[in-house]
């Protein structure tokens, strides 16, 4: 329930610029995925906000109070950290009730157990809470540190990715879960991730960062459909966005370079042709990857295709993206 | 055809090394059970030759150790009659006990002088770790290894000036004043074993526990230290061994009044120079403090002496 803004904020870690000149405003109750390779300042990003970090230049703003002075404690956060985040000498539930203990927050004990219990059994992990913090599994530690977010009513969570190390089905149940808390409590989420599915489903914005800069903030919708450049559009999209030189294709603008597909933006059956090399069932999606021009294309096909290695399929770009010769979009 | 595996040792192998480590730990105790037995030995089986291994047990050393004895005419023996069975020991011997002696004190003085300077190494030796460990300090390396070096000086060497210093603001002879010195020269060992410990705990879990709205000195009390418990048992060890064994400084800067053990056990000795049992007695029960201590905390200081090597 806060809105977080960041002005100007500038990261350096030696020589190393961690976060340069970053301005971006969190709305109040939105979710927001971060996403950007590893070293483009996600983390860096969350830190400061935290207040683990102070920036070496700028101001971060929680509801329009300055928080740059404020202890992490005093700005009322909860994170979620990649790894080593339970406390290894306490149960699992002494860690739970950890926050809920806190000089700030006294919680009475039996608010305490009631709050743990109902965070333990909405993470399954309700049968292990006297266990010792190290005799959990990956998955379950993971579970228990997004718990210790969980039990208090922060102004906001921050969280590092959280679900990263968990199997396929416990994390599609809890980015349930964790959106369904976001919408129902309206609270503020500040979500670092390197998962699509993650990004587009849960998100309400998303940020691209390189190298400490935020290219793009917007919607992923707009981010996915509208990127601003070569960078931004391969952040996001399953497979993943094909990028070609301009001129493989009739109809490029002056000053193209390369010339971005999705798989949406190539119809197939028509114009030229190219070459099936192979075909890969993957249950979801179909894909095939094609060969044109001695240009490798991947693109997603009808899952009951008769389309076999060696064969021919006439490919047009439909409203294909343009970008320049630094990356930047240009139609 | 019994299985085989190349990392677990054979049976045979396994007992010739239960063997040697038998043989070698009895090699090493010898003197220290040769030290008990003296104890219980009369004065004359004690410095038998060749020396005695079955002999018959006396408390005479230990008497002799607690008390002060007069020598007693055959009409004052006779007029006190020994009522208890340290009297009985004395008296056959033509003496009688004039008081206590004062090992009980000098004993009391090396619990208070060790374990007090322990107590304070470890105190500002983990409190100074920590900042060394997660602060940035200017110079840290240069400080650090300025810390190292006030250990490489012998005693003797600063025995002198420590002593004119210590008239100055009257800390002569006295226990504040050893435990001082004792916790100045150990705590440089203090702050560089626990600096290697605290290093080891990931900060993570303190930066956890300032967003779950604790102060950084509360998430030190309630997340770095349980997390330290092995590095300041073994710290803590290795600090009352130093203080608890010290000899050059108690020599020089202790008279009376603050006198701890060391010094003091080779003057039971007598003016006779042959109440070795009373020397032994004294010895044996000089031990005891710190193997109890080393034995409360083994389990971490097996841990602490490997160096966070075969950590988690």
């Amino acid at each position: 329930m806060a809105e977080i803004e960041l002005r100007g904020v500038t990261k350096r870690y030696g020589a190393t610029v961690a976060l340069s000149d970053l301005s971006m405003t969190v709305p109040d109750g939105a979710f927001v995925v971060l996403l950007g390779p590893t070293g483009a300042g996600k983390t860096t990003l969350l830190r400061l906000v935290s207040g683990l970090e102070q920036p070496d230049e700028g101001e971060i703003l929680i509801d329009g109070q300055p928080v740059t002075d404020l202890t992490p404690a005093e700005r009322n956060l909860a994170m979620v950290f990649q790894q080593y985040s339970l406390y290894p000498h306490m149960t699992v539930r002494e860690n739970l009730a950890f926050p809920l203990r806190s000089p700030r927050l006294r919680t009475p004990p039996a608010e305490v157990a009631r709050k743990v219990t109902e965070v333990a059994t909405m993470l399954q992990i309700a049968h292990k809470l006297e266990n010792k913090a190290t005799a959990l599994s990956g998955g379950e530690m993971q579970r228990v540190s997004i718990g210790r977010a969980l039990v208090r009513q922060p102004a906001a969570y921050l969280m590092d990715e959280p679900l990263s190390s968990l199997d396929a089905k416990l994390r599609a149940d809890l980015r349930i879960e964790l959106k369904g808390i976001q919408g129902n409590s309206g609270a503020t989420f500040v979500y670092v991730t390197h998962d699509q599915v993650e990004a587009m489903t849960m998100a309400t914005h998303v940020g691209i960062l390189d190298q400490g800069r935020l290219v793009q903030f917007a919607t992923p919708r707009q981010v996915y459909e509208d990127p601003v450049s070569l960078y931004a559009a391969s952040r996001l999209g399953q497979p993943r966005i094909n990028i070609l030189p301009a001129d493989l294709f009739d109809g490029a603008p002056a000053g193209a370079a390369s010339i971005g597909l999705r798989p949406e933006q190539i119809v197939q059956g028509e114009g030229d042709a190219s070459r099936v090399i192979r075909v890969e069932h993957l249950g979801d999606q179909t894909r095939v990857h094609l060969s044109f021009r001695d240009h490798e294309i991947v693109t997603v096909t009808d899952p009951h295709t008769p389309l076999r290695a060696g064969d021919s399929l006439r490919i047009r770009p439909e409203r294909p993206h343009y970008f320049d010769t630094d990356g930047a979009r240009i139609a | 055809m019994s299985s085989y595996s190349i990392t677990e040792p054979s049976r045979g192998m396994k007992w010739t090394a239960g063997l040697l480590v038998v043989a070698y730990a009895l090699i090493t105790l010898l003197p220290l059970l040769w030290i008990m037995a003296t104890g219980f030995k009369s004065t004359n089986d004690a410095i038998a030759y060749p020396p005695k291994v079955f002999f018959e047990p006396t408390l005479e050393g230990y008497v002799n150790l607690f008390t002060i004895q007069n020598r007693a005419s055959a009409e004052q023996l006779a007029e006190n009659p020994a009522t208890t069975w340290y009297d009985r020991i004395v008296q056959d011997k033509g003496m009688v006990i004039s008081g206590p002696s004062r090992f009980g004190e000098m004993f009391m003085n090396s619990v208070i002088i060790g374990f007090g300077s322990t107590f304070l190494s470890v105190v500002l030796g983990t409190l100074a770790a920590y900042a060394f460990s997660r602060f940035r300090v200017p110079l840290k390396d240069d400080l650090m290894f300025f810390i190292l070096s006030t250990r490489m000086m012998p005693p003797i060497a600063v025995a002198i000036p420590i002593f004119l210093m210590f008239r100055a603001v009257g800390l002569s002879d006295t226990h504040a004043g050893m435990i001082l010195l004792y916790t100045a020269v150990n705590l440089s060992l203090a702050v560089w074993l626990l600096k290697g410990f605290i290093d080891e705990i990931p900060r993570e879990y303190e930066e956890a526990a300032l967003i779950d709205g604790y102060t950084r000195f509360q998430a030190f009390v309630k997340v770095v230290l349980p997390q330290a418990a092995t590095g300041i048992a073994s710290t803590a060890i290795f600090c009352l061994i130093f203080a608890w064994n010290e000899y050059a400084f108690a020599v020089l800067l202790t008279s009376g009044n603050a006198q701890t053990a060391p010094p003091f056990i080779p003057t039971i000795i007598g003016n006779t120079g042959r109440d070795w049992p009373a020397v032994a007695a004294g010895a044996t029960i000089f031990l005891v403090p710190v193997m109890v201590f080393t034995i409360l905390l083994r389990k971490h200081l097996l841990r602490g002496i490997t160096f966070g090597a075969v950590r988690k």
